[in-house]
């Protein structure tokens, strides 16, 4: 539960890892409705599409960045705006990392802006996003 | 060689075409399962009280019968002009939302084709089909504005 008046350029909000199954795959895939079988049939997934293995959605790891930036904001703020993209691919049996640091903090307009990311075991970065919350308290 | 010549005249003409999609009850149900499935911990999404910010990712997913499903498992989609390239990737997202999005809401979106481009990637050419979402309640009130841009290789 940060004050804006508290916060600082860099500062890094908590991190989680997220180990992504068939069944989060299946069950995410399902309530979304994206029957794309890269998400979900391994032998199309690498035979057809020549992937090394299931993909994991990218926009479920967009997900996972909101959730970084939620879980640290609690109650005290909105998200206004949110961008992220879908750089490189993550395969099932990824540990997966949400990270994110603070990159500009308007006292005035009481927003924060943030960038984050979620990187693979090595730290390579997967999916890049910004996100802009804003204040209320 | 340049990639423009991916892009048919015909194909170009799609881009500023725009579509009203079906409108959209929102049920605590349906909240509660993209809660659980994308794993949430904030209680409010988990209880469905509201819902996470990208809870209308699959609004583009058409729900069609299933023997309109491509050999890839996709559907054709409102807006999906006949592409040389057949492999898709979802590319990303930039939204602005107005307005958390409650069980009983209804949505109505308006769905915009802005773009198509291409790019030479690592692998070989890329398009970028870029699409605009407008959505808001009912009743006019804004609820988000969402650039998808989807990959196709």
């Amino acid at each position: 539960m940060p004050r804006i008046s508290e916060l600082h350029l860099g500062d890094e909000i908590p991190t989680r890892i997220y180990v992504p199954t068939n069944v989060s795959l299946f069950l995410y895939n399902a309530a979304i409705w994206n029957p794309h079988r890269i998400h979900y049939d391994e032998r199309y997934t690498t035979e057809v599409e020549g992937h090394p293995g299931v993909v994991v959605d990218g926009p479920l790891q967009g997900d996972w960045l909101t959730q970084a930036v939620l879980e640290w904001l609690g109650e005290d703020g909105q998200l206004v705006e949110f961008e992220y993209s879908n750089r490189r691919a993550a395969y099932l049996g990824a540990r997966l990392t949400s990270i994110g640091r603070i990159s500009a903090i308007d006292l005035q307009a009481n927003t924060v802006s943030l960038e984050i990311a979620i990187v693979d075991e090595e730290g390579t970065v997967l999916t890049p996003g910004t996100a802009l919350v804003r204040f209320t308290r | 060689m340049s990639t423009d010549s991916l892009i048919t005249p015909e194909t170009r003409a799609w881009i500023g075409r725009s579509e009203t999609l079906a409108p959209i009850e929102v049920s605590r149900r349906d909240i509660m399962k993209y809660a659980v499935a994308t794993e949430q911990r904030i209680e409010k999404y988990l209880r469905g009280d509201e819902a996470p910010p990208m809870f209308l990712y699959g609004l583009l997913f058409p729900i069609v019968p299933l023997d309109k499903l491509g050999p890839d498992g996709l559907a054709r989609r409102s807006l999906q002009p006949e592409l040389p390239l057949k492999r898709v990737m979802a590319g990303g997202t930039k939204t602005v939302y107005h307005r958390p999005i409650k069980p009983g809401d209804v949505l109505m979106t308006t769905l915009r084709l802005s773009d198509i481009y291409t790019k030479a990637g690592a692998t070989g050419p890329l398009i970028f089909v870029v699409y605009a979402l407008h959505v808001e309640t009912s009743r006019g009130e804004p609820v988000m504005d969402e650039i998808q841009t989807r990959i196709v290789r």
